[in-house]
């Protein structure tokens, strides 16, 4: 064993106490800075979608936080009644639940059909198919809109559910497929041959194995195409149109923006009832959340 | 031991027969039932009808007529045809599926192995080819032909006034938003990597992932909204902007500040999404790498830049790469503030009014095929990036 002389730049490498507590310190700082800058924008349209019209308007939303009690802040819940009812966010939210559950549901069972398919059966143009599978994820959704447009012109399905609910599906396979491939074919090979000598059938194997092991793919998979139909507005403007029996909460939105663009107390309040489902859902599952996007983007 | 002195019975087979039977004739009908309800649900009046005509096979003419001239309730309705969709759209598929392989039982072990995963990639073959591969091939073929012709539509792309402002947004949009939210999420990543309250922190960033471009682009309105100078600025900008001593600016109609102010709200947008990976990137270094350059004297910066940022190389490629094709295709954020007056456009949002205001789909699709052709060098570098570190094919 050969001493080595210790490099000079040890014994100075380690910062003193001192500066060390005061490092921790800035990057504390720093960091409640960077939350509370990315968080100021919603915070402000919360406080101002509580407030009256004519208090919104003649003083700024943080004079209410800053002066909370004082008796010009006139904090109010009418703003929201006002939206749901006679600005029609009301009937929005019921369509778009209608729109955004089956078009989450659907999606999964096929997606997870073919995920298996593709993992663990062997047939003629299997890669091929893969490959073309996952290539059009990054095929702009723009591409499709004028054909199918013409083609829901000729079925009488432009401004149907129906219609919807086939477009979010169709745009939502390729990743779908994406993610629970890359969690299907994870899972452990002995366990699926066992299965197969004891005689189960393929679809035997995918109902009673593969999908219970799958939930955490599928729950990941599930929030997705939920955040992305939920806030989807150009599919919902192409297909479904802003007449109100349809149109969903950021088509009717941005109707309110181009009607009561100055009127903030009802357009802080229709934003904020848009957001409510996706903020709960995310918070809710935002582990699974997490977990979807790193097999999708690291792994990829 | 005794041999069984009674053969075994014939009929038992026949049973056999009509199990085996029931299940493909049963999906068959299901596949008949659901193609059915299609055009149920299909029809906004669907329930409305459907209704009469339930009363009137049970003798309720009375019900029907009253039902007929009053309408029924449309949340009702809307209820009936969700409940319907979803219930076909669920049992109906996984019958399909059954069936399927039901019916390749029937005809064999042989025919079963060779076609079973036909049956199971079947339905998404088909939606993916109806609604993505089917129309891009159309849209470039459209982008050709209709209108004044391939000439006319890419020409007016590149020539026309609006539409080169158009592209150089987009071009800032691409540079600003990619580069903007990795840097600030990698900072992030490895800034909040050290405190206690990471995981809280990392929501309030993480949040507004779950806005929609809608939402976000109403927020952020109002952060930029304008009062004339005599009255209180109740936009954030404004009241910071007119403290400092200026006249209030109606910063979404002033070109040269806009753009860069809306791709702000992509940023803000989508910095959770870089910090996310990032950080998961980071936490994957081994902890003996970063110990071994702090015992050879290296500083935290440098540690940051020399060994951080070249070990996690390959995630932060890929979040660039994921941020730059949703930049591409935005739509949103431009509709809901601007509508693309102003000097803010950007394709997507000339391609949909293209297709609604101007009524030229050679045009849009013109615009559509450009957006894809922007995606595949960003796809390109991907790939080339996946194959040195070894990765996929």
């Amino acid at each position: 064993m050969t001493e080595r002389a210790l490099p000079a730049t040890l014994t100075e490498a380690g910062p003193s106490p001192g500066s060390r507590w005061l490092g921790y310190l800035g990057v504390r700082v720093a960091i409640v800075f960077i939350v509370f800058l990315w968080s100021l924008p919603t915070a402000g349209l919360l406080i101002s979608s509580l407030r009256d019209s004519d208090a919104l308007v003649e003083t700024g939303w943080w004079d209410a936080v800053l002066h909370p009690f004082e008796s010009a802040q006139q904090w109010t819940l009418a703003n929201y009644a006002t939206t749901l009812g006679a600005e029609g966010m009301g009937e929005a939210f019921v369509n778009s639940i209608i729109v955004t559950v089956p078009a989450t549901v659907i999606p999964i069972t096929i997606a997870a059909f073919a995920a298996y398919a593709f993992a663990w059966m062997r047939f003629p143009g299997r890669t091929v198919l893969f490959a073309i599978v996952v290539g059009l994820l990054v095929v702009p959704l723009q591409m499709s809109l004028v054909p199918i447009l013409r083609l829901y012109g000729n079925l009488d399905l432009n401004g149907t559910f129906l219609g919807v609910w086939l477009a979010h599906t169709g745009f939502g396979l390729p990743l779908a497929i994406f993610l629970l491939y890359n969690f299907i074919s994870q899972l452990p090979k002995d366990l699926l041959e066992s299965a197969f000598i004891d005689g189960a059938s393929h679809l035997t194997v995918f109902m009673r194995l593969i999908l219970p092991l799958s939930i955490p793919a599928l729950a990941a998979f599930a929030i997705f195409q939920f955040l992305w139909v939920w806030n989807d507005l150009l599919v919902a403007l192409v297909y479904l149109g802003v007449s109100s029996d349809v149109a969903v909460m950021p088509a009717r939105l941005n109707e309110l923006v181009g009607t009561r663009g100055d009127q903030w107390h009802i357009l802080t309040a229709a934003a904020f009832v848009t957001m409510v489902v996706p903020l709960i859902v995310f918070l809710a599952l935002q582990r699974y959340f997490v977990r979807g996007i790193l097999t999708g983007s690291v792994k990829g | 031991m005794t041999s069984p002195a009674v053969p075994i019975e014939r009929p038992t087979d026949w049973r056999g027969l009509a199990a085996r039977l029931a299940a493909p004739v049963g999906a068959v009908l299901a596949v008949a039932v659901m193609v059915l309800s299609l055009g149920f649900l299909a029809d906004p009046d669907g329930p409305q009808n459907a209704l009469i005509g339930l009363y009137n096979a049970l003798g309720l003419t009375g019900q029907a007529e009253a039902l007929a001239q009053e309408g029924l309730d449309p949340i009702l309705s809307k209820a009936i045809i969700a409940v319907v969709g979803l219930a076909i759209g669920v049992g109906g598929i996984w019958l399909i599926y059954i069936g399927a392989h039901s019916v390749l039982e029937l005809l064999g072990p042989r025919w079963l192995s060779r076609l079973v995963p036909w049956v199971f990639i079947g339905p998404a073959l088909l939606l993916v080819g109806v609604f993505l591969v089917f129309p891009s091939i159309t849209t470039i073929i459209t982008s050709f032909t209709e209108g004044d012709g391939f000439i006319a539509n890419f020409g007016f792309v590149f020539t026309d006034a609006d539409m080169l402002i158009a592209l150089r947004n987009n071009a800032l949009w691409l540079v600003l938003v990619t580069g903007g939210s990795v840097i600030i999420g990698l900072v992030i990543a490895s800034l909040v990597d050290r405190v206690r309250a990471e995981a809280l922190a990392k929501t309030f960033i993480f949040l507004p992932l779950a806005i929609s471009m809608a939402g976000a682009a109403v927020i952020w309105r109002f952060v930029y909204a304008w009062q004339p100078p005599q009255e209180a600025q109740i936009g954030l900008l404004n009241a910071g902007w007119t403290a400092l001593g200026n006249e209030p600016v109606p910063w979404l109609q002033t070109p040269g500040v806009n753009t860069f102010l809306l791709i702000l709200i992509m940023v803000w947008l989508q910095t959770g999404f870089a910090m996310v990976v990032l950080s998961a990137a980071i936490k994957g270094i081994p902890s003996e790498v970063i110990e071994a350059a702090r015992c050879d004297g290296a500083g935290e910066s440098r540690i940051f830049f020399r060994v951080i940022v070249p070990m996690i190389r390959g995630s932060i490629i890929v979040v660039a790469t994921t941020i730059a094709v949703a930049v591409l295709k935005v739509f949103d954020i431009v509709y809901v503030t601007t509508g693309g007056r102003f000097e803010t456009e950007v394709v997507a949002n000339r391609m949909f009014n293209e297709m609604f205001l101007f009524r030229d789909l050679g045009r849009a699709s013109a615009l559509a095929v450009i957006l894809f052709l922007a995606v595949i060098p960003i796809m390109i570098i991907n790939i080339r990036n996946l194959r040195r570190q070894g990765i996929g094919a």
